[in-house]
């Protein structure tokens, strides 16, 4: 059953326009396949999905803050919210979404007709989703974790954090580690082995280069989070004392370890969003992006910088003048390289011919917001003046306004323009003109009045506050906002079902887009390109010479072979999930019955047949 | 010590500290006063960065406009137009992408000069004569010793305007934050370090902190209050607080006393001249003193403190006082001897 020829009647919506039986087939064709574009599409549905969870756990910690005071929400129910919803957003939300558009589009971009590792993809995904699954079981046993997405020891010890809920939180991470590093390990491959011929990698499109820059960011941040999460493990579960002070353990040693992944993992977050950008721009303007070199090389350099930066996250814990002086002026560097691609992008507009169609309205308001963000962060770049600001609802407005205005305007950017790849359908662009205007504006009405609140002394993380500090007028500013900005969530999710509904069919090209996914149907057979394009330049459907480049569907070839189904990366997930839960409860029948199930699926995986 | 003393070393021009706090205004104008406020410093440690934070926010006005500026003039000019031609495709310019990556560069060097010499100042250890107090955060209230004063107190501190102040922080259980944002940055309170922070307030008042650092269940509620006060009145505050515990001013208070002593208060709580010498929860010889009960949350009354005894953890979620049964008598009587302890 590799490829079923069929019509895809059954998959609802996308039928009638899914020639190549690229979503055809029922459940057990989804649990199986290996196909980059079915598994982008699983991963793009649920981050949406934890996308709108981690919104109203922020929805509820915004109803909670209203007013001064409020009983709705107790504190311990509040820790929980906060915590899980940095997690969630993280983790479970911007990451994965991001590894949607990695999986769909970077084989279509570069000519490919799968990832390296069509398996361990399926694998990366199936571990992410139960992963995240198990995180979130946790309010169903005694409660979500709440010490933090950051956890910061000591307060993560047995002794100040008994029961399961710090558990659920270190096992689930290390869990969704396992999916985040072999996705990163599959796309550094694929996309130095399987570009197209002619593909060199300064003519890869941008969006391909910050997926490869951000996959070697992931390969070389999350060890250092793995390291801090085993190193806390053994602390709660086998009674070592890494971080305990009173046994000459250190609490440091965790924000040492965390923030070294953790920054990183800021541009993990934020690089796919850039390189959406500087896809969705240049076609929008009708003109290549301006200075191409120079904001790949700025995307090289930002993530490099990004491992030398992490102590910014610990201004306020005394390192001393010299750490504070060389974190700062390190800081303060990686302004130059994002300086340098808003630059770009504004060249790029410049001169052109803009459509100001949703994809570049989403793009224009993420430059917008952007700049806001970096220069907020430039202010708490300065290491004294931070000492103000660290801990703040100043900092809150800041990481929203890079991560929110900045990555979710690219994401939503790349959704609108990407989408009717994915489906063949075309959004409505009025609805989501609709969609930017209440989402700018709510956004701007939720998290500006959060600087001022920051720096009229609101601290971050707190249940509640008192009445007479002067925040409540901001505060109710901001939940109200918030609540707008939900909103306008609903009118993307019915702008999405009415395309699956009744969207009218998109062709192979409907933006007159200047890569190579352009160039395939919509949505692509299950094969993507026929014969493996090859390409003369950047922009390789601008170029005079397209002949090569548009193999399209009338080439009279034969239809390639691609690999077959698998059940076995679903079954190691869930023997890795199970090893979790026998660590969660320190059952050891079953941690072995997780170790058995993930052998079995290893092996069952290595002697399977490639096809059927 | 004059007002509003500020030492001006960013070199941003006098009128951004205006335009920072018409912004602050134009947001917080249904809003404010703001009395736990950093952008209204009232010490020499704040001033140094608020002027620092202002020099930034001078700059960053100044990208702000142009960026965002060149950003809106390119939608409107650029926009399509019905029968226009084809936009002439330019793929860079390397003189544009070197002044580009040069004037952010310029500006950050701008920055990065003030802030160096402000790190450089603020966070070394505390230079030339200062009293010292010490800070040791709890979950979820603050302990304040004045070692060479011999003085023991909680949640209130006390400071005599125009001294130097010198405070060593550490924690006695998980990570805290000291800041009071009217007095300066805040620091860390870290298990196993001990850390510090220093200013000299400029003019006498009540000063509003708390926990900045997320610490466990109650870290909202773990707040601190500060009076700078005239030498002279620091003194009279220092000699009342050195004293031991006055004795029962009144019959109830006295019952209060025998009550308290004996009703397991004592095993976590200390009052100075009697056989209660607890250190697992604050220092009690003067709590009628102070202005605030459980770390800053509740006004000093005797109904706020009945509400305290009777349950605390209905008033701080998780707090770790463990009260036995209490009639409502005995009650009255306890919180007639913790009020006349002043």
């Amino acid at each position: 059953m590799a490829v079923t020829g069929a019509v895809g009647a059954e998959t609802p919506g996308v039928g009638a326009q899914d020639h190549g039986g690229t979503y055809s087939g029922g459940i057990w064709s989804w649990l199986t396949t290996v196909d980059h574009k079915r598994i982008g599409v699983m991963y793009g549905v649920s981050a949406f999905l934890f996308f709108l969870v981690g919104g109203i756990e922020a929805l509820l910690i915004r109803l909670q803050l209203g007013t001064p005071e409020n009983t709705l929400i107790n504190p311990d129910l509040y820790n929980q919210l906060f915590t899980m919803h940095g997690t969630t957003m993280v983790f479970l939300a911007i990451m994965p979404l991001s590894a949607a558009f990695f999986n769909f589009i970077v084989p279509l971009q570069i000519g490919a007709r799968d990832v390296a590792f069509p398996r361990l993809n399926a694998f990366s995904f199936w571990v992410f989703f139960l992963g995240a699954l198990f995180m979130n079981s946790s309010f169903l046993f005694g409660g979500a974790p709440d010490a933090g997405w950051f956890g910061y020891a000591n307060l993560t010890s047995t002794q100040y954090s008994p029961g399961m809920r710090v558990d659920f939180w270190v096992l689930g991470l290390l869990v969704l580690g396992v999916s985040s590093i072999a996705a990163a390990l599959n796309f550094i491959v694929t996309i130095i082995n399987l570009r197209c011929e002619g593909m060199h990698f300064m003519r890869m499109p941008l969006f391909t280069w910050m997926t490869l820059i951000t996959s070697f960011l992931l390969v070389m941040a999350f060890p250092a989070i793995t390291v801090g999460l085993v190193l806390l493990m053994f602390d709660r579960m086998f009674g070592t004392q890494f971080f305990n002070p009173l046994a000459g353990g250190d609490v440091l040693l965790w924000q040492h370890l965390f923030w070294i992944f953790g920054h990183p993992e800021v541009y993990i977050l934020l690089l796919p969003g850039l390189g959406m950008v500087s896809e969705i721009i240049p076609v929008f303007s009708r003109k290549p992006l301006f200075g191409y070199a120079f904001v790949v090389y700025s995307g090289v350099l930002i993530a490099f910088l990004g491992f030398g930066v992490w102590a910014h996250h610990m201004f306020a814990v005394g390192l001393g003048p010299v750490a504070n002086t060389v974190f700062a002026a390190a800081t303060m560097l990686i302004a130059i390289p994002t300086g340098v691609k808003i630059f770009n992008w504004i060249a790029t507009l410049w001169g052109g011919s803009l459509r100001l169609k949703t994809p570049l309205y989403f793009c224009l308001g993420f430059i917008a917001m952007f700049i806001i963000g970096g220069l907020s962060g430039v202010m708490h770049a300065s290491a004294a003046a931070d000492l103000q600001q660290t801990d703040t609802y100043f900092i809150v407005a800041h990481i929203h306004y890079v991560l929110f205005g900045g990555v979710m305007f690219a994401l939503f950017a790349g959704m609108y323009y990407w989408i009717p790849k994915v489906t063949g359908r075309m959004l409505s662009d009025r609805l989501g003109k609709i969609h930017f205007w209440i989402m700018l504006v709510s956004f701007n009405l939720t998290f500006f009045p959060q600087h001022f609140l920051g720096l009229h002394g609101m601290p971050r993380r707190t249940f509640t506050y008192e009445s007479g500090l002067g925040f409540e007028a901001m505060n109710l500013m901001s939940t109200v906002g918030a609540l707008l900005l939900g909103s306008s969530m609903l009118i993307f999710i019915w702008n999405v079902l009415q395309m699956l509904r009744k969207g009218p069919p998109t062709g192979a090209d409907p933006w007159g887009g200047s890569t190579l996914e352009w160039s395939i149907a919509s949505p692509p057979p299950h094969y993507n390109f026929k014969v493996l394009p090859k390409v003369y330049g950047r922009d390789p459907l601008w170029a005079a010479d397209t002949s090569d480049s548009r193999p399209g569907d009338d080439v009279e070839a034969p239809e390639p072979h691609m690999p077959g189904p698998s059940a076995f990366p679903l079954t190691t997930a869930i023997g890795i999930v199970v090893m979790a839960a026998g660590g969660l409860t320190t059952t050891l029948p079953v941690l072995f019955v997780g170790v058995a199930v993930v052998l079995f699926g290893v092996y069952g995986w290595a002697f399977q047949p490639l096809e059927h | 010590m004059e007002r509003g003393r500020r030492p001006h070393t960013s070199g941003a021009p006098r009128w951004i500290g205006p335009l920072l706090a018409l912004a602050a205004l134009a947001l917080g104008a249904c809003g404010g006063p703001f009395p736990q406020s950093a952008l209204d410093p009232a010490s020499d440690f704040a001033w140094k960065l608020q002027d620092l934070f202002e020099g930034i926010f001078f700059w960053a006005v100044i990208v702000f406009v142009l960026v965002e500026g060149a950003l809106i003039v390119a939608i409107f000019r650029f926009r399509e137009r019905p029968g226009g031609a084809a936009p002439r495709a330019t793929h860079g310019n390397t003189l544009l992408e070197i002044s580009w990556t040069l004037a952010p560069a310029v500006v950050l060097v701008l920055i990065a000069i003030p802030t160096i010499r402000t790190i450089w100042d603020v966070d070394q250890p505390a230079r030339g004569e200062s009293l010292v107090v010490e800070a040791i955060g709890h979950q979820w209230w603050w302990e304040f010793r004045y070692p060479d004063l011999g003085v023991v107190t909680a949640n209130e501190m006390h400071i005599p305007v125009g001294t130097q102040i010198d405070v060593r922080l550490t924690s006695a259980d998980v990570i805290h934050s000291f800041w009071f944002p009217r007095l300066g940055g805040k620091r860390d309170a870290i298990p196993g370090h001990e850390n510090q922070i220093w200013f000299t307030a400029d003019s006498a008042g009540l000063y509003l902190g708390q926990c900045a650092e997320f610490c466990g269940l109650s870290h909202a509620l773990m707040k601190m209050q500060l009076v700078a006060e005239a030498p002279e009145a620091f003194q009279a505050w220092v000699d009342r607080q050195k004293s031991d515990a006055l004795a029962a001013d009144s019959v109830i208070a006295a019952e209060g006393s025998q009550a308290f002593m004996r009703g397991g208060c004592i095993a976590c709580h200390k009052v100075r001249g009697t056989v209660a010498q607890g250190v697992i929860g604050p220092d009690l010889t003067h709590v009628g003193s102070r202005r605030r009960i459980a770390a800053g949350i509740l006004d000093n009354t005797p109904e706020n403190l009945e509400r305290w005894i009777r349950n605390p953890q209905a008033v701080k979620p998780g707090a770790l006082m463990v009260v036995p049964e209490l009639d409502d008598e005995t009650v009255r009587r306890i919180v007639a001897y913790l009020q006349s302890l002043k």
